[in-house]
């Protein structure tokens, strides 16, 4: 066990932090993402960037998996993956803020060229354009699920398989869509290791 | 048995209501507690939970209707938080002077001003002496736990007292972990039906909180006082048929790597979790050290918290409201009383921090034991400590 700062000491838990924007449904997606966890058995805790909602704003939702009991309520400063529904935050937020080093950054961009050249230097990356995939298949411009695809697709955190009843209990008779999406991100999603 | 689900503590505490049968929830909206009325308010309106909502104008209004409902003989509810708790402050002491076994949830959340939505125990600090049995929980599933076993004891007829549940808002209330929710068949075998037995019946009528003249007033408060601290008892005994039912176990005092501990943390609420954890990392390092959290915090459990601690040399007390003007964290300064007149008892550092929704980080847990261990080795001991404070 490292000390770490103090702060993610557990080794086997993996942390998660989601950047969206208010509406964007980052918060939902860590919600999935947890439940799909958990229905594997697996220890798993979700929660967003705690305060008022705003839509448009930059807000943050915290996943924490582990196959032990998690014992850590505090928000994630140091994420093992970092996850950008909206290529606009790339520019005005320090996403990558305590980022590990071995961190696994996974983005929504239209174009590879929109990452900073940074980023890739030092994290393993993961691109898709969840926007045309959204839009295409859900007919919305929202990529929370889409982009659970992805995510998956770069850490296998969970088995894709386990998001179909999360989906269910979410979005009902919406979840087929929702789930496709995902499926497309998960296929479509390029990977620059570092 | 249930398996574990993914689940927000809000919704899970609104599902356990539901598995209890409550009859009637009268509840006003409020931040970090909105959740838990709202999904309730789901519940009955799509027939899954055959209650009567009433949605009142404000929490004065709850927490009257919610004594007319439990007077009349109904299994009653409601949630609050911060000004919704404080709102209602006035009617708590007659919901317990009435012998009333309300449950209400309490998510906790700073009090204003300055306007602050986020989560410590300043409101319900303010409670501490309405009368109520009051039990902080650590984590959803004993959120859910300890709503099943609340109402069995408040209407235990040995008991009759209201019943609170605090849980931390959003650090708790807003987090979806894994949880089990018992069956229904489980809930409705383990919770007898509420049969109060001196509800207002037009065909019996009676009085209730009546008018009390000096000649009796005393005697009232030392029967509500008698019945709070004989609670303990019942409180004991649910929880121990819980086990034995559930399998899951809870003491009034819980205890973490204690054993050979030279220095103590003292907590209550979630925040001991990420505490426990800072435990294992100075254990890792071989630093005696160990965890004490306060799960029962009405009626005090003294016996329990002398034996927990009675035998370690350093006791720092996390405390998340402070008490203004006034002997260092509510928490510590109970603490403190109830080890006055003992001969043997540690030294005791209060700290208070994670004010308005601070975060309190594994590190801070150990920045804490540092400051504690320092003060009391150069004997410079503070009425308190106010942690990370800038300025």
């Amino acid at each position: 066990m490292l000390l770490n700062g103090g702060r993610e000491i557990n080794t086997d838990i993996i942390a998660i932090r989601m950047h969206g924007r208010g509406g964007q449904g980052a918060v939902t997606s860590a919600e999935l993402l947890a439940s799909a966890a958990i229905n594997e058995e697996k220890y798993a805790q979700a929660m967003p960037g705690f305060g008022p909602e705003r839509r448009g704003a930059p807000v943050q939702a915290f996943v924490r998996i582990s196959s032990h009991q998690i014992r850590n309520r505090a928000e994630i400063l140091e994420p093992d993956i970092v996850m950008v529904l909206d290529p606009g935050l790339l520019s005005i937020i320090n996403f990558s803020s305590g980022l590990k080093d071995n961190g696994t950054v996974i983005v929504n961009v239209k174009d590879k060229d929109i990452i900073p050249q940074s980023i890739i230097d030092k994290y393993k990356v993961a691109y898709i354009d969840a926007m045309s995939i959204a839009k295409s298949v859900l007919g919305v411009p929202i990529v929370n699920t889409t982009m659970l695809g992805a995510l998956i697709k770069a850490t296998r955190v969970v088995d894709i398989a386990s998001l179909e009843t999360p989906l269910n209990i979410r979005f009902g008779k919406l979840a087929e869509k929702n789930f496709n999406a995902m499926k497309k991100a998960f296929e479509e999603t390029i990977i620059l290791e570092k | 048995m249930s398996k574990r689900i993914g689940i927000e503590t809000s919704l899970a505490i609104a599902e356990t209501v539901k598995l209890v049968n409550v009859d009637v929830v009268a509840a006003y909206p409020i931040t970090p507690q909105t959740h838990i009325v709202e999904h309730i308010a789901d519940l009955c309106a799509n027939g899954e939970l055959d209650a009567e909502y009433i949605p009142v104008e404000s929490e004065h209004s709850a927490m009257s209707a919610c004594l007319g409902s439990s007077a009349g003989g109904a299994r009653t509810f409601t949630a609050t938080a911060s000004q919704g708790l404080e709102l209602m402050h006035e009617v708590l002491y007659v919901a317990s002077g009435m012998r009333l076994p309300i449950v209400m949830a309490v998510a906790n959340r700073a009090v204003s001003a300055p306007l602050s939505i986020w989560g410590d125990h300043s409101d319900v600090m303010s409670c501490r002496d309405t009368g109520w049995i009051q039990v902080f929980v650590e984590n959803g599933q004993e959120a859910v736990d300890m709503t099943i076993c609340s109402f069995i004891i408040a209407e235990d007829p040995s008991v009759l007292l209201p019943f609170m549940i605090n849980l931390d808002g959003f650090h708790l209330s807003h987090v979806i972990e894994p949880i089990i929710l018992p069956d229904q068949d489980e809930v409705k075998a383990f919770v007898p039906d509420f049969n109060y037995k001196y509800r207002l019946d037009p065909h019996n009528p009676v009085a209730m909180g009546d008018f009390a003249t000096p000649a009796i007033f005393t005697e009232a408060k030392w029967a509500n006082e008698v019945a709070l601290t004989n609670s303990r008892a019942v409180i004991n005994d649910v929880w121990d048929r819980f086990y034995k039912t559930f399998g899951r176990k809870y003491q009034a005092v819980e205890t973490y790597k204690t054993e050979d501990a030279e220095t103590l943390l003292m907590t209550m609420g979630s925040f001991s979790e990420t505490a426990m954890t800072a435990i294992d990392a100075m254990r890792e390092q071989g630093r005696k050290v160990g965890l004490v959290r306060i799960r029962l915090w009405r009626p005090f459990p003294f016996d329990d918290i002398y034996e927990a601690v009675k035998e370690c040399k350093n006791l720092i007390i996390l405390d998340r409201a402070l008490s203004a003007g006034g002997p260092a964290g509510p928490v510590a300064s109970e603490v403190k009383a109830a080890l006055y007149n003992k001969s043997v008892k540690p030294a005791i550092v209060s700290i208070v921090g994670g004010l308005g929704g601070r975060d309190i980080h594994v590190s801070d847990f150990i920045n804490m034991v540092d400051i504690g261990e320092k003060a009391i080795k150069n004997n410079d001991i503070k009425p308190f400590e106010i942690y990370g404070v800038r300025g």
